[in-house]
């Protein structure tokens, strides 16, 4: 019988991301891959699962998704409010986030709330059974390709799963809070900061800008005071000749206003990009939300770099770091008997 | 091989783009030459393989070259890609000869045209014949799957891009932009001026090869009525259309 989770409740946007699709930008493939590489690397890891499975991205407001499988072991990172498991027979139970579960089938995991955060991921062990598209289960929406059908997913959608039954093990939980950081933004001036006038450069670094609503896994469009470009726009301030978009690249269109470029990026554009975002801090605009304002900051190429490898070692050590998901100071009780461990021993 | 190389570049530039990509540009212009250079450094790095190097990405006049910054370092890598310049790149060459049936009738399908024609002086007729009488070339596929840029429009069409993108350009809309045309494969933002559109699908991955333009084509468009577009959109839309009568190998 196939081992799968049932769609019963679609979400906002929830789809299935891995680290990313690369290696096809040249084919105007975009990368597309996590939001926040940071949240489903601990998700992928709680769950034992290489860095690179694909897990769910979910956007806003999570699914409802019914288990059909003996078990399976999953974990939720990130702000999420008031998880639910469900069953017919029992009480609904909440669901802590940055942890694992396991759940059985019948159950219904009722995903709550991203709060405070754009995304928030949901991996399970031993990942998802679909096949990838050029090398990678990133859903690219724009293009209907990766993931569950090139889509979001939906009510009646069925994730088949790799495993029928979740791996034998504890549950863990993440030991403390992962620290993005919550200085300015950091980034790195260029490729073409030169087509913007000192004042310009001086107006984006010196002040603040708010995420519009037009921002999702393309990128993000802010509003703010005006970037001046060095040439008038009307003479081709704001056009240069196309070419390649690294990730976090703040394109300024004659309209002045900065869009950071994400996950669903195109591969290539015309606009000329001031900076782009240290890769340290991505995970962090991966998260933003409308109406949330960020500063810029500018470091060296040699800085974002290190900064970037200090964050791989953070992150390492977090994982290091996992602790057994139990209550404080005893056993789980209710999950040894979940276990139906405890029969027979005399305490 | 003993194939022919570029002369040695006066003008390389390297840029920094974040802690993950840098872009090698070879001049700021677009011309066959140095878009040569790119697509043969392009091919040169995948060849060194060098430890780090994720992807390359080809545009007009410049590669990004995507790294991993946990194997390597802009300063350890850049110096290779110099070498490999310094070396020689081997002058490459092109291939196909492409037609694209465009309907520049219906004012759904060209809604810049009449704002293309008052900023460049002339009756949207005479758009639409320069757009038709431009030897185009496919130098780069990028901005999304299957998404061409295609040089060589007549110079008198030059316009910049639209100074607020759209939100929204229907799929397989033909543009306009600088001196260069494109097809847009899915409905996307873009900035482009809107003159026509195509029946065809630009990407289609129920086809084997998904894409249908490659780098080097030279193409042009050939003008279609409305009646025309709707038959080989519907064929398009079924798998049915013969897409080889549109290609000839030279």
């Amino acid at each position: 019988m196939t081992a799968q989770l049932k769609v019963v409740r679609a979400g906002l946007f929830d789809t299935l991301q891995d680290l990313g699709r690369r290696g096809f930008m040249a084919l105007g493939m975009p990368t597309a891959g996590a939001m926040d590489r940071v949240a489903l690397s601990l998700a992928n890891a709680l769950c034992g699962n290489p860095a690179g499975t694909a897990g769910l991205e979910i956007g806003v407001m999570g699914p409802d998704l019914l288990v059909e499988a003996d078990s399976v072991r999953i974990a939720l990172v990130g702000p999420l409010s008031a998880s639910l498991v469900e069953a017919p027979d029992a009480a609904p139970k909440p669901l802590d986030s940055d942890r694992t579960h396991l759940l059985k089938r019948g159950q219904v995991l009722r995903v709550g709330m991203v709060e405070g955060s754009s995304t928030a991921y949901l991996a399970v062990a031993g990942g998802f059974a679909l096949p990838p598209f050029m090398g990678s289960l990133s859903t690219y929406a724009r293009a209907g390709v990766g993931g569950f059908e090139g889509r979001k997913l939906a009510a009646g959608d069925a994730l088949p799963l790799a495993r029928e039954h979740a791996p034998p093990g504890d549950e863990k939980k993440i030991g403390a809070p992962f620290d993005y950081g919550s200085g300015p933004v950091r980034v790195v001036w260029g490729p073409q900061d030169d087509y913007f006038s000192k004042r310009g450069r001086e107006t984006f670094t010196g002040s603040e800008y708010r995420v519009s609503k037009e921002a999702d896994r393309m990128g993000i469009r802010f509003e703010g005071p005006v970037i001046e470009h060095a040439t008038p726009v009307d003479k081709g301030g704001a056009d240069i000749i196309s070419d390649g978009i690294a990730p976090g690249a703040i394109q300024v269109p004659g309209a002045g206003l900065p869009i950071v470029l994400l996950a669903d990026r195109q591969t290539v554009g015309g606009y000329p990009k001031i900076a782009t975002v240290a890769s340290v801090d991505l995970p962090r605009l991966g998260r933003l939300l409308p109406g949330q304002s960020v500063r810029f900051a500018a470091v060296s190429v040699a800085e974002a770099e290190a900064l970037r490898r200090d964050q791989d070692a953070r992150l390492a050590k977090a994982i290091a770091g996992f602790q057994a998901a139990r209550p404080p100071g005893g056993i789980d009780l209710v999950k040894l008997y979940e276990e139906n461990l405890i029969d027979g021993v005399v305490f | 091989m003993g194939a022919a190389l570029y002369p040695d570049c006066v003008s390389v530039r390297y840029l920094s783009c974040g802690d993950t990509a840098f872009s090698v540009e070879f001049g700021n212009e677009i011309t066959p030459e140095i878009n040569g250079r790119v697509m043969a450094l392009h091919a040169a790095i995948a060849t060194a393989r060098l430890p780090g190097v994720v992807e390359t990405v080809p545009s007009m006049r410049a590669l990004l070259v995507c790294y991993d910054p946990l194997s390597t370092s802009r300063a350890d890598l850049e110096p290779e890609i110099a070498a490999l310049i310094a070396r020689g790149l081997p002058v490459g060459q092109a291939s196909r000869r492409v037609t694209v049936p465009c309907c520049y009738d219906d004012p759904e399908f060209a809604p810049d045209l009449a704002e293309v024609a008052e900023r460049t002086k002339r009756k949207p007729e005479d758009v639409i014949a320069a757009h038709l009488g431009s030897a185009f070339k496919v130098y780069v596929l990028g901005f999304m799957p299957g998404l061409a840029y295609i040089a060589g429009l007549d110079r008198g069409l030059y316009l910049p891009r639209r100074s607020q993108p759209r939100v929204r350009v229907p799929r397989s809309s033909v543009a306009i932009a600088m001196d260069m045309t494109t097809i847009y494969p899915f409905e996307s933002p873009g900035g482009w001026h809107l003159v026509g559109r195509t029946p065809l699908w630009m990407f289609d991955q129920r086809r084997e090869q998904p894409v249908f333009l490659a780098p080097g084509d030279a193409l042009t468009f050939q003008r279609i009525d409305r009646k025309t577009f709707d038959r080989i959109a519907r064929e398009v839309e079924a798998g049915t259309f013969d897409w080889n009568q549109l290609v000839t190998n030279r």
